[in-house]
């Protein structure tokens, strides 16, 4: 690391007795490089096995890496917590403008610790930081980041983090949203700052930084701006971005359909990628520091009802997991009504894959007859009908009664108390990515120290295994390969859409521009030892490996690869277990 | 004219244009770039893109109390860092905002007219026209 690299300065943030004071640990940016490697290390320092997630004391930790800022697509900061959804790791990752502002107010990683007395929002501007009171914007839904932009200066970069109601309401898979149309998705980042009424926070700063060879730098920065731009490997990004998967996908039968009870969809081809890019898309955006813009935005025009000739024209950012959370999965195959279920999830501040999947559940609790019109108030939830799912959507936030309580506490719980647990589809209690595509996404999630599809990307494994016969122990030893690699890119903080430029060697190069001199047996064993850390976190909370299971509803249903033996299955998670022993 | 925006409204908002000059003026960052681009209130909304369009009878140079600022053959300006005592009203004469502030130095960071941002822009939002 640079000896004046500003990225070893971590601001700590009290928001119990709104003080904040920074602590240099080049130590910590010197052996995990940063992002997730830094960030796990401080939620080991400042999260015990019984913080109650929350509590006060459950800290809010952000980190970026030594690449951004310097390289293009080294776009992402890691967020970490205990998740209030999973009660064990929360880890989620986002981009926008927030690493960039983040590195350019100066810091490599933000501690925001405690609970405020009222409603509040942290505004970080370089050096200083202040506490600004939030009890007018408490209850807003997507207003409340236009008002703070309009309030607060912000010379250079910045960006505006903030939670809607479904993190007031402290639902456990709420979202925090940054920029709009970014989000720390998953395990209830949104809910952690609910619950310490924190309701956003905003970076701003401007800085130069160092490279150990200016002409160096130059040259390998044009070269990843070509291939970033250029490259065949980034075409899927660029052109309909993910949901160029949606028909594929169908095709392989590997987008899961209406809770995984069928593989078939009629219409399905009326939610592809295609289509959405021809009816819809109506602005490419990019995350700042990246040339890929790979975020799709769909301009829906909506007719206000009570008045003629008045529409209004609301942009909605859409991939393919939406597409599959909150439209196939609740077989709904028109793309106007998933834009309409998109709007309100963003509304309300949720998870979108862990609403779709809640909903789903809840559709098939109510066809089974395990929950009746009793619980859900009258509304009856089916396959496709929009309405329905737009309001228990605003029941999973505002309703008071015990079941839409429940519910706000995802599957996992509302099957433990209602049954259904046999077609509840959580890995590690965190819902269902939009992959049903073998033994690589299925044990992926269940195993992933996040257990999302982003851990090892199982389908890429799976698509693999379309072609080629794997057996149980190539499978694992693809899924911890995968997953350890990544601890590599998401310390840097390289978006996981560049993995295919960023190689081993190109990694080293950079980081030798950013002062670090690594050979790659360094940079297996950092993956490994960060990788190790977070297991050894989540085993300290509560994490067992003896309870671990497929649902049984991954059995039923022909994935692209088959049926999914039961027996192959167990092999797997034979192996992933004794292998994950052996690192810690 | 040496860089013009041809078409904004094509802009992503990725800022690789502003580390490209940035890196024109021999820096890693955002500090000493003049380049910018703002969302128009919202990033739905798209982004504008402001950048110096080397004027022949630059108001930025007649602004200039210390005459640090010369006016180039092809237009825009060149920056005489020993005379520029750093008041800044350089800056406030721009209308199109195109000079950036290095809080550092406390001096204005002037566009040097290399047409980096252009070239870097990955979806040509911008033209870079020698003359
Ligand atoms: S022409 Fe060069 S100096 Fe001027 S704005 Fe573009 S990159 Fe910056
Ligand atoms: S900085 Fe502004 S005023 Fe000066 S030459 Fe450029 S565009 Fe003209
Ligand atoms: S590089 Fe091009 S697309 Fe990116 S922000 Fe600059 S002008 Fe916009």
């Amino acid at each position: 690391m640079i000896k004046t690299d500003p990225l070893k300065r971590i601001l700590y943030i009290d928001l119990t007795k709104k003080k904040f004071w920074v602590e240099e640990r080049p130590d910590l940016f010197e052996k995990f490089l940063g992002g997730t490697g830094v960030a796990i290390a401080l939620l080991q320092e400042n999260c015990s096995s019984d913080t109650d997630p929350f509590s006060p004391e459950n800290p809010i930790i952000f980190a970026v890496g030594p690449l951004n800022g310097l390289f293009p697509i080294a776009s992402k900061t890691v967020a970490m917590f205990k998740s209030p959804h999973t009660g064990n790791l929360g880890e989620s990752h986002a981009g926008g403008r927030s690493a960039i502002a983040i590195r350019m107010a100066g810091y490599g990683a933000i501690v925001i610790k405690g609970k405020s007395e009222r409603p509040c929002y942290i505004s970080i501007h370089g050096d200083k930081v202040f506490f600004r009171d939030a009890t007018t914007l408490w209850g807003l839904e997507e207003s409340a980041g236009r008002i703070i932009r309009t309030r607060e200066p912000g010379a250079g970069l910045r960006t505006i983090m903030r939670i809607g109601p479904a993190g007031e309401k402290l639902v456990s898979f709420a979202c925090v949203t940054l920029e709009t149309y970014r989000h720390f998705g998953r395990l209830g980042l949104g809910t952690v700052f609910g619950s310490k009424n924190l309701k956003a926070l905003l970076v701003s700063g401007k800085r130069d930084l160092s490279v150990t060879d200016f002409k160096e730098y130059k040259n390998l920065y044009s070269l990843l701006l070509r291939e970033l731009s250029e490259s065949e490997k980034m075409k899927k990004y660029h052109e309909l971005g993910t949901p160029a998967n949606v028909l594929p996908l169908s095709f392989s039968k590997g987008i899961p359909i209406k809770n995984l009870r069928t593989n078939e969809l009629l219409g399905i081809e009326n939610i592809s990628g295609e289509v959405f890019a021809q009816k819809h898309l109506g602005r490419r955006v990019a995350c700042c520091h990246c040339p890929v813009a790979c975020i799709h935005l769909a301009a829906l025009r909506k007719p206000y009802e009570d008045e003629p000739y008045f529409y209004r024209t609301v942009y909605l950012s859409y991939d393919y997991e939406l597409i599959y959370a909150l439209g196939s999965m609740l077989g709904i195959t028109s793309s106007e009504d998933i834009l309409k279920l998109i709007e309100v999830v963003e509304d309300m501040g949720l998870d979108a894959i862990s609403t779709g999947v809640v909903l789903a559940w809840v559709t098939e609790a109510f066809e089974k007859g395990i929950i009746s019109e009793k619980q859900t108030e009258g509304i009856i939830p089916e396959w496709g009908n929009l309405n329905a799912y737009v309001e228990i959507v605003r029941k999973i936030v505002y309703g008071e009664s015990e079941f839409y309580k429940d519910i706000a506490r995802g599957v996992d719980h509302a099957s433990s108390k209602y049954g259904g647990k046999d077609f509840a589809l959580t890995y590690g209690k965190n819902e269902m990515p939009g992959y049903h595509t073998g033994y690589g996404a299925h044990i992926g999630y269940l195993f992933g120290a996040r257990h999302s599809h982003l851990d090892s990307a199982g389908y890429a494994i799976d698509k693999e295994a379309m072609t080629k016969h794997f057996t149980a122990e190539q499978i694992v030893e693809k899924i911890l390969n995968e997953e350890q690699w990544r601890q590599i890119l998401s310390s840097l903080v390289i978006c996981f859409f560049g993995r295919e430029i960023y190689t081993p060697e190109i990694v080293l190069k950079s980081l030798k521009l950013a002062g670090y001199e690594l050979d790659e047996s360094n940079l297996r064993k950092i993956a490994q030892d960060i990788y190790a850390e977070k297991y050894r976190f989540k085993i300290k909370s509560g994490f067992n490996f003896d309870s671990l299971n497929l649902p049984r509803r991954v059995f039923e249903l022909p994935s692209s690869n088959g049926q999914i033996n039961e027996d192959f299955a167990r092999r797997c998670i034979e192996i992933l277990k004794i292998k994950i022993r052996d690192l810690l | 004219m040496p860089v013009y925006v041809k078409d904004s409204e094509k802009c992503v908002g990725c800022l690789i244009c502003i580390f490209a000059c940035g890196r024109a003026h021999q820096a890693v960052g955002l500090e000493s770039s003049c380049i910018k681009v703002r969302s128009q209130g919202g990033i739905s909304r798209g982004f504008s893109v402001w950048v110096c369009r080397g004027c022949e009878d630059p108001p930025c140079a007649r602004a200039c109390p210390e005459d640090a600022l010369l006016v180039r053959k092809n237009g825009g300006v060149l920056l005489n860092e020993s005379k520029c005592t750093g008041c800044g009203y350089c800056i406030k004469a721009c209308v199109l905002d195109a000079i950036g502030w290095n809080s550092l130095t406390n001096k204005p960071v002037i566009c040097i007219q290399c047409g980096e941002c252009a070239k870097n822009c990955p979806y040509k939002v911008m033209e870079f026209k020698r003359k």
